[in-house]
This record gives structure tokens, sequence and C-alpha cells, in this order.
């Protein structure tokens, strides 16, 4: 395998300012296929800005990325159609019921019909959630939303999907059964890029990234960094990190 | 107007005697009593849907109970709202401030609606505030979600409130800010404040002075973090592995096991009995199991899982 099948993201001293203030600061590194990587940071470090230049939603001012092997620059329609993304904030249609969320959003990813159909109910199952497939999405537990928010934006088998802070505020049973999928979901091959500020989360990443004010400041395996930092455990490795930042 | 008290001749923060609230037929809140003590830090935690966020609307006189009756600083929660609410601070989960006013104005509308002004109690906010000084002509809409949430408490706090509601103040905070916030909680405490706060980080449970466990609309339990761990009812251990989703499933699949659960660099692991744990650890001399107090977040994963079957 040559880099290029390899890498699914690589970045390339990838920069967006606003104006005086330099969000994202050249950031560089690269995910493989299939790996799930932990993309952490303080509130405000830059992360969300540096995403939403991944998935092609907004311009790098100078430095360069690929996701999907497309530019997220120059193509950025080819990228959004090769990830898929669920956010915290909003995922799903609340007004919609969950079959309509699903229909909906694999529509929209090209998936035919027939195919939506025959996935659905295997999905439903899998999620435990056949029962509720006429219930409106708003009706849900925020833990059974998130699930399915995470089955949508896989449904289309996208090479990557990006996960803003997906279990902000559920509970700690439900977070649990969320890894699992994420990690079924990347045994198909699937590369997760995900954003957290449960620490005991960053463990279940192959690799994991914390932003600096802007900056990357560490990228290494769990173990690794543990090792470097000589810490206990995650949480200890990004307090003294995070402790050096000089902007919120 | 009475207000009852206790033995100090200080009424108690909170007391609530058998609410029940229901929406549309789906019930809410189910026979629930509580009562927090007059300084008390008290924890409220529970899955999505479990109820807190209805107490909190009850107890801060935005919507009424079905029945049963509610106090707050020896306010009836219907009766005098009107006084209770000069007595309380509520951030709620939802950013709820005015977007399109800047940081100075927010936290001057809240406290001109209070009665008050901002350098009459800004000793309360100053270490908060100073944070958000050098934003405090931006439009609140337009703040990171860290700083937002310390505006919110800011005005939730600039009337000097005898009781704070705090609805999941830390949901998407770093851990850094996080860790601020409850040195701040700690401060505001040793003032004299009540507070009141529902969290989904376990490790936040364990810097309250007492916690609830709420489920389906019930407390399950009322208790101080040491004494929820001490009565978790089995021996648990951790094991250090690498390739942990692997062992978790083998584990899952042993009849000697009860529970096996992810915690970060480690799993949890609960036998049905000692003779099993002895068995299984005989049998795997290699893993290297350590017998470890239980965590809040054990804890809670127990009660819920006992509660569910």
């Amino acid at each position: 395998m040559n880099t290029l099948e390899k890498d699914v993201i690589v970045a390339d001293r990838l920069t967006k300012s606003f104006g005086a203030f330099t969000a994202v600061d050249r950031i560089c590194f690269s995910v493989a296929g299939g790996e799930i990587f932990g993309f952490l940071g303080a509130n405000g470090a830059g992360k969300t800005t540096a995403m939403r230049m991944l998935c092609g939603l907004s311009k790098p001012t100078s430095g360069s990325a690929q996701v999907a092997g497309f530019d997220i620059a120059r193509q950025p329609e080819q990228v959004k159609r090769n990830i898929g993304y669920m956010s915290q904030k909003f995922s799903l249609y609340e007004d919609l019921r969950v079959w309509e969320n699903i229909c909906l959003f694999a529509g929209i990813y090209g998936v035919k019909e027939k195919e939506i159909r025959r996935k659905t109910t295997e999905t439903l199952d899998r999620l435990g959630l056949a029962r509720e497939r006429n219930t409106l999405v708003k009706d849900l537990p925020l833990g059974w939303k998130q699930k399915l928010a995470f089955s949508v934006a896989v449904f289309h088998e996208p090479r990557i999907v990006f996960l803003d802070e997906p279990t902000g505020g559920v509970d700690p049973i439900t977070r649990r059964q969320f890894w699992e999928l994420i990690r079924e979901a990347a045994e198909r091959g699937i590369t997760i890029f995900v954003t957290t500020h449960y620490m005991d989360e960053a463990e279940y990443c192959n690799r994991v990234s914390i932003m600096v004010d802007g900056r990357i400041a560490a990228l290494d395996t769990p173990l690794s960094l543990r090792a470097s930092f000589r810490a206990q455990n995650m949480d200890e490795v990004f307090r003294r990190l995070a402790r050096k930042a000089t902007r919120e | 107007m009475e207000k009852r008290c206790d033995i100090t001749g200080a009424p108690p923060a909170v007391v609530c005697r058998s609410i029940h609230k229901s929406y549309k037929g789906v019930k809410a809140l189910t026979n629930l009593s509580l009562e927090i003590s007059k300084g008390e830090l008290f924890g409220l935690i529970g899955p999505d849907g479990s109820g807190k966020t209805t107490l909190f609307r009850i107890l801060t006189s935005l919507i009424p109970a079905d029945s049963g009756t509610a106090e707050v600083a020896g306010w009836d929660v219907v009766r005098d709202y009107r006084q209770l609410r000069t007595q309380m601070g509520y951030m709620p989960g939802r950013f709820s401030l005015y977007p399109d006013l800047t940081v100075a104005e927010n936290l001057q509308f809240f406290a001109t609606v209070f009665n008050t002004t901002v350098a009459e109690n800004y000793h309360l906010i100053r270490e908060v505030f100073q944070q958000l000084e050098p934003f405090k002509n931006r439009r609140a809409g337009k703040l990171s979600g860290g700083m937002k949430q310390k505006l919110a408490l800011s005005c939730a706090l600039i009337h000097k409130p005898a009781v704070l509601f705090l609805d999941e103040p830390t949901t998407g905070v770093d851990p850094v800010s996080r860790k601020e916030f409850w040195e701040m909680l700690r401060r505001l405490k040793n003032e004299g404040i009540s507070i009141l706060v529902s969290t989904p980080y376990m490790d936040e449970a364990n810097r309250c002075d007492r916690i609830a466990l709420m489920q389906h609309g019930e407390i399950l339990s009322v208790e101080t973090p040491a004494q929820m761990r001490a009565q978790f009812p089995k021996k648990i251990y951790r094991l250090e592995v690498d390739r942990r989703f692997g062992w978790l499933e083998m584990l899952r699949k042993a009849p000697e096991v009860e529970s096996a659960f992810l915690f970060g660099e480690a799993l949890h692991v609960v036998f049905r009995s000692d003779a099993d744990a002895l068995a299984f650890r005989t049998n795997a001399p290699a893993l290297a199991f350590t017998e470890i107090r239980p965590e809040i977040e054990d804890c809670f994963i127990y009660l819920m899982n006992k509660t569910e079957k």
C-alpha cells in the first residue's frame, strides 16, 4: 500500500485565520484508513474550525488537506460525498420520524431505495430501536438519539466519519454502547475522526492528537502519550498540555 | 407568610414532598421527596430523560407540579414564587441569555432586573468574569461554548442568590475548565450559597457533599459519594490489558463474570461470587487483576443495570 491509499486524511500546514486571529495554526497530521483518531483540545483550541475545514465546509487561509483523496479547498463537494458527519448539537431532524430521518439522509447521499429499506430494518434491529421506527426523533432519549445519529452518519458507508463531541451529556452506560458502535464501524474499515471531552474515551482511540492554541501539541497512541508524560491516565496528559494554553 | 426553618433557624435550601409530574400522560416525576440543607453542594445524576430538568423547572417556579409541594429557601415554589425568584439563580441546560446583547449588557440586564448593580456583587463573579473581560463588548451569541457557560454563571450569580440551580453546567466543557468550574462552586458554597447541580460526569459527582441518583422520574438513592462507594455490594477488579475491546468480549462470555466495562486505560470486572473470582483468576494467571475501591461511575452503572432488570 502506498501512502496515498493508506492515509485517508492528510493535513499539511493547514491554517485558518479570522482577521488577526489564527484559529488553526499550520497543523500537520495524517490519519490511516480504518483508524480511530481522537482529536482533543480545550474549548477554543481550534478543533471545530479544523474539523469544518476537513469536512469541506470552510476554506483554509493557507496550507492544504486531502480527505478521502480529495483536496478540501478545490473539491469540497467530493469531500462531502465521501464522509459522514454528526455533532452533539445537530444531526437529526427532531420533527421527523426515526425511519424518515434515515430515508432522508440516505437519500441525500444517493443510497438506492431498495438498499435503504433493507438496511433500515437491519440498523434499527441492531440498535434495539425496531419498535421506535415511527417515533418522532424529538421523543427519543438523548442516548438513543445519539446512537441513531451515528448509524445515520455511517449509513452510506462513507470512508470517514467525523464525530463532534458525540457523547456530550450522555450517561455512562450509553457512552460505552456508543463506543462499541464506533469500534464496529472502524472494523468495517470506516475511519473515525472524533472529538470528546471524556478523557477515558481518548483511551479507546488508536491515536490521539491534543490541540493547544491552534497547534497540535502532541500526537501519539494513548499508551505512548501516557508514557512520555509519565501520567497515570489521559486526563493527566491533557491537563499538563492544556494548562500551557494562553488563549481561550 | 411563614417560613419553615431547621434547628439553626435557617430554612433548608430545598424541600420536596411527594412531587408528581406528567406530560401528556407520560410520567416525568413520581412521588419525589428530597431535602437539601442550607449551604450544601448537592449533585443530581441520572441518565437523560430521568426527570432532572423537570425537577429544576419545578424548583425554579417555571412549571407547577401536578401534586406535592416544594420549598426553596423556605419559600413555597407556587405560592411565594415572587419572593423565591429574587432568592435563586438558575442556569438552564440550554444557553438562554440574549444573543444580541453584548457580554456586559447581559450582565447589566440581569443585575438591573434583580434591583442590584454589577458592582455590588462583583466579588462573587470576579474570577469567572475576569476571563470574559477581554470579550465584554462581544455579542453573547458569538461566544465560544466555554465562554457562554461562564457568562451564564455570572448572570445567575449577580444578585447573590441563596440557592443556585445549575442544570448540566459543564456538558461540552473541557477537563481543565471543568476543574476550574468546580473549584469555583466550592468557593461559592463557602460563601454560604446552596447549590443543586446536575451532571453527566461521574468524577464531578465525587466533588459534591451528597448526590441523588435519578432514574425514570424517581430518586434511587441519596448518599455522600463515600457512602455510595462503600455500599457497592461486590468486589471489583481492575484489569490493565492491551486490546481491551477483545478482552471485554471474552470476559462477558465467561460464566464467572457478572459484568465487565471499559474504564479508559483499564477494564473493571465484577465476578458472580468470590469463588468465581478465584477460579477465574487461577485459570488465567497471566491477567493482572487488582482489587480496587469502586468509583462513582461503577456504582452508577451497577444501580442503573439493577433497576433496569
